[in-house]
């Protein structure tokens, strides 16, 4: 199981950032071509991006692509330097429907067609920006094999639903953060929490994280490398968690010499959720 | 490719290059490189910054680099960009970009 907690933003047109940011190892890279550029530096940066994917440094670490939406002049060009470059997960913005996944699917399977590769090896991802994305977002992230995540990003969500963010306890992103949960969970793909926008305001950035990791969010989309650290501390058991995850693993494992279904640990029965969960725990302690 | 008009691509950031090309006034290829670090990769940038040109068939034209230490991936993209748009071309032949 590929671990998804921290997914940096790096714009795509700052060849200085492109140069170091795989030294930082957050667990997943995004190149945005999208927001972070300028109209007039797309068409540069989609060649910095295409080539940075190739780049060797890039070939250990999770490479994702924002590109454009696809009805506007950039997204296609975007695509085919995301899937040609390599990445190994295109990002949609903006997603409202299914029908847009479906799309994008088609696009991906014809340029790696063209490039003579395997189809099925660019994985998908989407960004539910509104609230037409929160209500369709279990048909969206269902819409492909290829999808491994959704995204909520909050910033244009808001303004979407006319509101803003108010710190605390952030009621108003509730509803989105549990639908886009929800529909992650359904679809057996990951889910990432908005990013935090404050990149001095540390105990804002872990009190955000605090809530998506309580909720059950992999990850949070991040906007600077320090919040990387931060993060995955945060995201890291504790060693009473990893002790007992050894000991469900080595019951499991005991169950499964002795031909048992189900073993009990602790007077508490050890099934298969109960065996990932103590997966997960164990893989979160090793990445921390 | 030709370079039928001025064009630049990049920024003097650290890390990055400033690609300027022009058209040839005399026929023929000129390609000037300056970089701060010149005496150690000054071979290795020309030979990528060669390379690239002769992906895209560019054969002449005037092309000043102005190197801050880039990565040869980010030398080829932002030379690719500066004679894309030179020779406004809006087509991308992606086997010439790899």
């Amino acid at each position: 199981m590929k671990l998804r907690r921290s997914m940096l933003f790096v714009p795509g047109d700052n060849a200085g950032m492109l140069s170091t940011t795989f030294v930082y190892k957050p667990d997943s890279i995004m190149f945005d071509l999208e927001d972070a550029v300028s109209p007039r530096e797309k068409d540069s940066a989609r060649l910095l991006v295409f080539q940075a994917l190739r780049h060797p440094a890039y070939q250990e670490i999770e490479t994702v692509v924002r590109i454009n939406e696809l009805n506007t002049e950039f997204g296609l060009k975007d695509l085919e330097a995301a899937v040609r470059g390599g990445a190994d997960v295109v990002r949609l913005p903006k997603t409202e429907k299914a029908a847009e996944i479906h799309e994008l699917e088609a696009h991906v399977a014809r340029i790696e067609k063209a490039c003579g590769r395997p189809g099925g090896d660019t994985k998908l991802m989407a960004a539910i920006e509104s609230a037409s994305g929160v209500v369709n977002a279990v048909a969206i992230a269902a819409a492909s094999p290829r999808m491994i995540g959704i995204a909520i990003a909050g910033f244009d969500y808001l303004v979407d639903m006319g509101t803003k963010r108010g710190g605390g306890s952030e009621p108003e992103l509730f509803y989105a953060r549990a639908a886009v949960l929800h529909a992650a969970r359904a679809a057996h793909i990951d889910a990432f929490d908005v990013a935090y926008g404050d990149v001095n305001d540390d105990e804002g950035f872990l009190r955000e994280v605090a809530i998506a990791k309580q909720l059950g969010f992999n990850g949070k989309s991040l906007i600077h490398p320090r919040q990387i650290e931060l993060l995955h501390k945060a995201y890291a058991p504790t060693q009473e968690e990893v002790d007992h995850a050894k000991r469900v693993l080595a019951a499991a494992e005991e169950a499964h010499r002795k031909g048992l279904g189900v073993v009990s640990l602790d007077g508490k029965m050890v099934d298969p959720p109960v065996i990932e969960e103590a997966q997960i725990v164990l893989q979160r302690a090793e990445a921390s | 490719m030709k370079v039928i008009k001025e064009a630049i691509a990049g920024t003097l950031e650290s890390s990055d290059l400033l690609v300027k090309v022009a058209p040839s006034q005399n026929g023929k290829l000129d390609i000037v490189i300056q970089s701060e670090v010149i005496k150690q990769f000054g071979k290795q940038i020309k030979r990528v910054v060669t390379d690239t040109l002769n992906k895209l068939a560019v054969s002449e034209g005037s092309i000043l680099i102005e190197d801050k230490g880039a990565l040869d991936c980010v030398i080829r993209a932002r030379v690719q960009a500066a004679v894309l748009r030179g020779a406004g071309s809006e087509e991308l032949n992606w086997e010439e970009l790899s």
